[in-house]
């Protein structure tokens, strides 16, 4: 049984969902109709905040949304977090600061933790360290403590003063 | 699937299939969905009707729309008008769940954990209900009946909250054992009417439903010197604190034991008496 | 927030080699999505499959009816263990578990069938539909009470039992000895890796069966697989897959022979994932723990004898239960000489979820009880605990418990001095966000009482007990540039990184690629656990490189008539010393060189029938200090920092080091006050993130790191100790402590709840 067509705007670029299945998450059909595997599955009920992605701007879990009901709303993914850098190179700020600072281990909660920091800098340019830890709360990570992360928001958000100046 | 623009749009769509599933932020439906508990089927989604966003003032009373997020209630705009509302907010989940889970959505869901609820009972909040037959309105503790049972008949939606703006200091706490990112283990909102000369008390995570600590309530609004503005003593700061705990119906269950609900919606009293009368760093709680 | 120091690099420099900072080669993909975890795996034509689990933890199976979900549209395949082709049980110590449920469950989540079908929904449905006719049965959940019960398992209930005895037995029959006694309890705690179990099995056209999947231990989940299939090896071929994690949760199988099933018998690639609900029933667990022990030492503080009772619950399959109790065994008493010993360790079955490898192996739960023990007979001297550990600290040239000389490096006396007098940043915060309760704002400054402690630990790195292990590499060098071979499962502790930097190192390489990890054209690289993998899987690159080396140069040295003593790689040439022959590395691999290597460490010795041998090859020590802000009316609390020294031997990239030192203290962290798997009559009660907490970044306090203390392991490629498990062995320990000191309660069990400390008797000490 599948529902009737829906378009999204997933980085950038109008997409149209077929033969979808009620009651698909906008994470799925990232995943497994869009070839869009980036934003992860590690809990698909809104505790781990790995599949966090923008939805008309707003910082979600992708797991908690009906796909369908997200129609013609633009949806931006670790994918497409590049093309909305401003900064030259095919890295957004965000994700160079994570490679340079050692972030990344296993990398399964690196995208999502990457959506949230960006949506963080959007906000707030220049965050204390508890703001930094309020605005990752929601995204564990196994791996890390948490240690290079927060090193990493730092180098992040040196990067993007120093960009604007 | 309905995208519903409109209230009328969306009653109109639950009244030729009253089974359909409302959806607002999904972050307790998909859950389900995910888990496979929940097979939906026809869907109406109502979260880009304007009518259930934002706020308005009515005199002394605030008719909060039923969409109105977790973030938006954080807001330090709307928080300083409602403050345990605005703080009980802050509490919820994690920030992605804050952009799209809705007052309206806890409502609906009716947990005896949901963070909104203790507030609401506080508050003598009242809520609206829509369908193509018309509206009606219901206080709390009649919309909220049971575990996770709610007083919505076939073609219903919430469309407000109204709450009253009242003038006087608000806390709201919540126990869990991490940080961030916790369903309550118990929960309390204090709220001072001083024009009423009242101090209202909810509790959450303590019985099926929201409750008021109505015994606790008459003690302490009697012996607080309205007029004269002094603190309540610290004999009766513990004996509210007893009351509170007394008025709790708490069970035992994974998140934790009835005694400690207990125990600590009796400690939570006694500290947010203390911080609404400005006793911080005073008499020990 | 510690700074991260860059040890100086020794000798010429290379770049990208030992010592430095090198960053991950797959850091890139894995920042852009771009790099595939196992569950992101996709192929045409795929079916998806999926898998129904017991819902009792004890019940015989009168039938199955798969009927109703073979009829539903979509479904592809529906299998039960009479189409295990093969053995129908595996293991990694016995083969003791079914593939699939045959006439009796063990726990609840144990597999009976799984699905093939055109959609997870369908798979959903499916699942549903097949009726399975369980006669429940009251379930052994009392792991005191296993060994005399009826076995609920042919191999009985008791999985292995050591009776370790050192030393002088009646040592402590005597006067003016100081004795301490405690009871310990640790919780079952979950490894709770974020990527899901998930895997792609592709039939192939000569009868075997591709597999990609995430997993700790290639080969020798191939042997499984290919036993209970039935097949030679050769036709079941395993090829990693990104892993999102691991911790111990992927040794054993999981998915793999079902996966295999499907896909064989449907003729189509299929794909599984596990819900975090499933993957919370679908790998084992760390052991739960219950502990007795009795220390006996001089008024001056000399230990003169330990007395335990080590009790593990291993549920219902063995697992690498076994290896798990001898570890807490051995390792029971800590870091310190101990002339005397009587530990009574055992693991036994029950029907509660199976548990086995999780980082830390058994010395977890035995750090706890010694450093609760050591601090209470600090008390009962009226001595300092520091001193007291620094007093009866091992080192170089001591016996262990099993009798065996430390003859490699252990600096426990400075690793607990660097630790303990590494100056504190902890100040007090007039933030309320800071305070125990965080959002929900329940404490004020008053509220708020502070506490603090140190904890050392240790365990063994590597296998133990004799286990002839080895890891394979296969080095080429073709136009300048190195391939590296090696199936060693990189889970994200950071191998590939240190892949390239010992290549580097050895052949002045700019450019190294790391081949694809699988089984086939190359051995086994052991186990990416029990700390293990830097030595064996960088030892054998390392060697393998050095062939090559030598290789090079000889035939550098034969071209150009010179001797190969002067000969250096650098930078890509190979020079002589004098400056006479300079030779383009590219130029002289144009015709390629390669070396196969098979790499040993020094052979070990089982234990005797009183727990002495010369069992293990190599220990490392840790030390943490946490300060803990507590909330005690409510029993909230919060992690205010922790310090660390780890004995590290060397180390090879320090930011690498650093996150397993700050990731480590996490799961520490999480032990310690909040992860604990709850099961009530076998039944999991909080199998999901809602209500098994992992620590949140408002959770998890700095890591300052006090030392890394650097002295060089014999034996050990490039001096370097693995340092991946100690982080998460003395941190727990740490934490309780200082609870223990906040509060002035016993705290005898983690993690510790808020109830334990809000509801604690008044009576029990009020030290504040």
């Amino acid at each position: 049984m599948s529902g009737d067509p829906y378009r999204l705007t997933v980085n950038g670029r109008p997409v149209e969902v077929f033969d979808g299945h009620p009651g698909e998450s906008l994470l799925f059909v990232l995943r497994e109709r869009l070839g869009l595997p980036g934003s992860k599955n590690a809990c698909e009920e809104g505790e781990c905040g790995s599949c966090s992605v923008r939805l008309d701007g707003d910082l979600v879990c992708s797991c908690l949304v009906l796909a369908a009901a997200a129609a013609d709303r633009q949806v931006v993914t670790v994918e497409g977090l590049a093309d909305t850098d401003d900064g030259a190179g095919p890295l957004a700020d965000v994700q160079r600061a994570f490679v340079e600072a050692g972030a990344v281990q296993c990398g399964f909660c690196t995208p999502g933790l990457l959506m949230a920091v960006d949506a963080l800098l959007c906000d707030e340019p220049d965050p204390g360290e508890l703001t930094v830890r309020e605005a990752i709360s929601g995204n564990l990570c196994r791996c890390t403590g948490y240690g290079r992360i927060l090193e990493a928001v730092d180098k992040a958000a040196t990067m993007r003063r120093e960009a604007r100046s | 699937m309905t995208i519903a623009r409109t209230l009328d749009d969306a009653c109109a769509a639950l009244a030729a299939d009253p089974t359909a599933t409302v959806l607002a932020g999904g972050t307790d439906l998909m859950v389900q969905v995910n888990r496979g508990d929940r097979i939906i089927s026809n869907v109406v989604a109502i979260d880009r009707i304007p009518e259930l966003r934002g706020w308005t003032r009515e005199g002394d009373f605030l008719e909060i729309g039923a969409g109105m997020t977790y973030a938006e209630m954080a807001d330090p705009g709307f928080a300083a008008l409602v403050p345990a509302l605005g703080q009980a907010a802050r509490t919820v989940g994690s920030p992605q769940i804050r952009a799209t889970g809705t007052i309206g959505g806890n409502l609906a869901t009716a947990s005896p954990a949901g963070d909104m609820l203790p507030v609401l009972v506080a508050l003598d909040a009242v809520v609206e209900l829509r369908s193509s037959n018309g509206r009606r309105h219901l206080p709390l503790d009649e919309f909220v009946v049971g575990v996770k049972a709610n007083a919505l008949t076939a073609g219903e939606l919430i469309v407000t909250v109204r709450v009253p703006v009242l003038h006087g200091p608000q806390e709201f706490m919540k126990v869990g054992p991490r940080n961030a990112m916790v369903i309550s283990v118990a929960s309390l909102a204090l709220v001072v009417d001083p024009a009423g000369r009242t101090v209202r008390v909810g509790l959450g995570s303590v019985a099926p439903v929201p409750l008021r600590a109505t015994e606790a309530e008459v003690m302490i609004g009697g012996r607080i010197d309205w007029d004269g503005g002094g603190p309540p003593t610290t004999g009766d700061v513990d004996r509210f604190g007893q009351l509170v705990a007394d008025a709790a119906r708490p069970i035992d269950d994974h998140r934790g034991t009835a005694a400690y609900r207990r125990h600590v919606v009796g400690v939570m009293a006694q500290r947010t008496l203390v911080r609404a009368f400005g006793m911080v760093g005073e008499a020990a709680a | 927030m510690s700074a991260v120091r860059s040890t100086p690099t020794r000798g010429r420099t290379r770049l990208g080699g030992i010592g430095e900072s090198v960053q991950r080669p797959d850091s890139i993909p894995k920042v852009t999505g771009d790099f595939a975890f196992s569950s992101d795996l996709w192929h045409d034509r795929m079916l998806w499959g999926g898998t129904l689990r017991s819902p009792h933890p004890s019940a015989r199976i009168s039938s199955i009816d798969v009927g109703p979900a073979v009829a539903m549209t979509g479904v592809h395949a529906v299998l039960t263990h009479a189409d295990v082709p093969g053995t129908a049980t595996f293991g990694l110590e016995h083969l003791d578990q079914p593939v699939l449920a045959g006439d009796v469950v063990r726990y609840e989540g144990e597999p009976v069938a799984i699905v093939a079908a055109d959609h997870p929904e369908t798979v959903r449905r499916a699942l549903d539909a097949i009726s399975v006719d369980y006669v429940v049965t009251e379930p052994l959940v009392d792991p005191s009470l296993a060994e005399t019960a009826t076995p609920i398992h042919p191999d009985g209930n008791l999985i292995r039992r050591i009776h370790l005895r050192h030393g002088d037995q009646s040592a402590a029959d005597r006067d003016g000895l100081v004795s301490v006694e405690g009871t310990y309890e640790v919780g079952m705690q979950d490894q709770a890796f974020l990527g899901p179990e998930s895997g792609l099995a592709v039939p192939a056209d000569d009868g075997g069966v591709d597999l990609f999947v995430a997993t700790q231990w290639l080969h020798v989940d191939r042997d499984q697989v290919a036993d209970c299939l039935g097949m030679d090896p050769d036709l079941v071929r395993l090829t990693l897959a990104g892993v999102g994690g691991a911790f111990g949760a992927r040794e054993d199988l999981s998915l793999h022979v079902h996966l295999c099933m499907l896909a064989l018998h449907t003729g189509r690639p299929v794909k599984m994932v596990y819900s975090r609900q499933e993957s919370f029933h679908g790998h084992v667990h760390r052991h739960p723990a219950s502990m007795w022990y009795r220390h006996h030492a001089e008024s001056d503080g000399t230990l003169v004898r330990v007395e335990a009772r080590l009790l593990l619950d291993g549920g219902a399959y063995a697992s690498s239960s076994g290896a798990v109790i001898a570890n807490a065994t051995c390792f029971a008493a800590g870091p310190y000489r101990v002339p005397s010993a009587d530990i009574d360790g055992v693991v036994v079955r029950t029907n509660n979820p199976p548990c086995g490898a999780m980082r830390g192996f058994g010395a977890v739960q035995t750090c706890m009880a010694h450093e609760a023990q050591m601090d209470r007979l600090a008390a009962a001297l009226g001595m300092d605990p520091i001193q007291l550990r620094l007093k009866n600290a091992l080192a170089p040239g001591d016996r262990l418990l099993t009798g065996q000389v430390l003859t490699g490096t252990l600096p426990v006396a400075e690793v607990i001095r660097t630790c303990a007098e590494h100056p504190s940043a902890a100040v007090w915060s007039d933030e309320p966000m800071t305070r125990p309760g965080g959002a929900g704002r329940t404490a004020d400054a008053g509220h708020v009482v502070r506490g603090e402690a140190l904890a050392v630990g240790f365990k063994n790195l590597m296998f133990s007990e004799g286990f002839d292990d080895s890891s394979a590499a296969r080095c080429e060098l073709r136009d300048g540039v190195a391939t590296i071979t090696c199936a060693c499962a990189e889970v994200g502790q950071g191998f590939v990184t240190l892949v390239g930097q010992i290549t580097r190192e050895v052949l002045g390489v700019d450019e190294v690629v790391l081949a694809p990890v699988q089984t086939t054209g190359i051995g086994s690289a052991g186990s990416t656990s029990a700390s293990r993998q830097t030595w064996m899987s960088g030892g054998a690159v390392q060697k393998a490189c050095e062939e090559v080396r030598a290789a090079l140069v000889a035939r550098v040295a034969l071209t150009h008539g010179v001797s190969v003593d002067g000969l250096v790689l650098v930078e890509g040439r190979v020079e002589s010393l004098s400056g006479s022959v300079s030779v383009d590395l590219a130029e002289a691999t144009a015709e390629p060189l390669s070396a196969d290597v098979v790499h040993r460490h020094a052979p070990t010795s089982p234990l005797d029938e009183d727990g002495q041998g010369d069992a293990h090859v190599s220990f490392a020590v840790s030390a943490h200090r946490a300060i803990v802000d507590v909330d005690p009316d409510l029993g909230l609390v919060r992690v205010v920092e922790l310090t660390t020294s780890q004995d590290v031997g060397r180390v090879l990239n320090p930011v690498q080091a650093v996150g397993q030192l700050e990731g480590g203290a996490a799961q520490g962290v999480g032990l310690a006050v909040m992860e604990e798997v709850l099961v009530v009559d076998g039944r999991i009660r909080n199998a999901s993130f809602t209500d098994y907490l992992v620590p949140t970044a408002l959770d998890m306090p700095p890591v300052e790191i006090a030392a890394l203390i650097e002295q060089p392991e014999p034996g050990a490629p490039f001096g370097a100790k693995g340092i991946g498990e100690p982080p998460c062995i003395s941190s727990t320990a740490a934490v309780v402590g200082a609870l223990r000191d906040a509060t002035g309660l016993e705290l005898v069990r983690v993690p510790v709840r808020p109830a334990d400390i809000a509801l604690a008797d008044a009576s029990a000490g009020a030290d504040r």
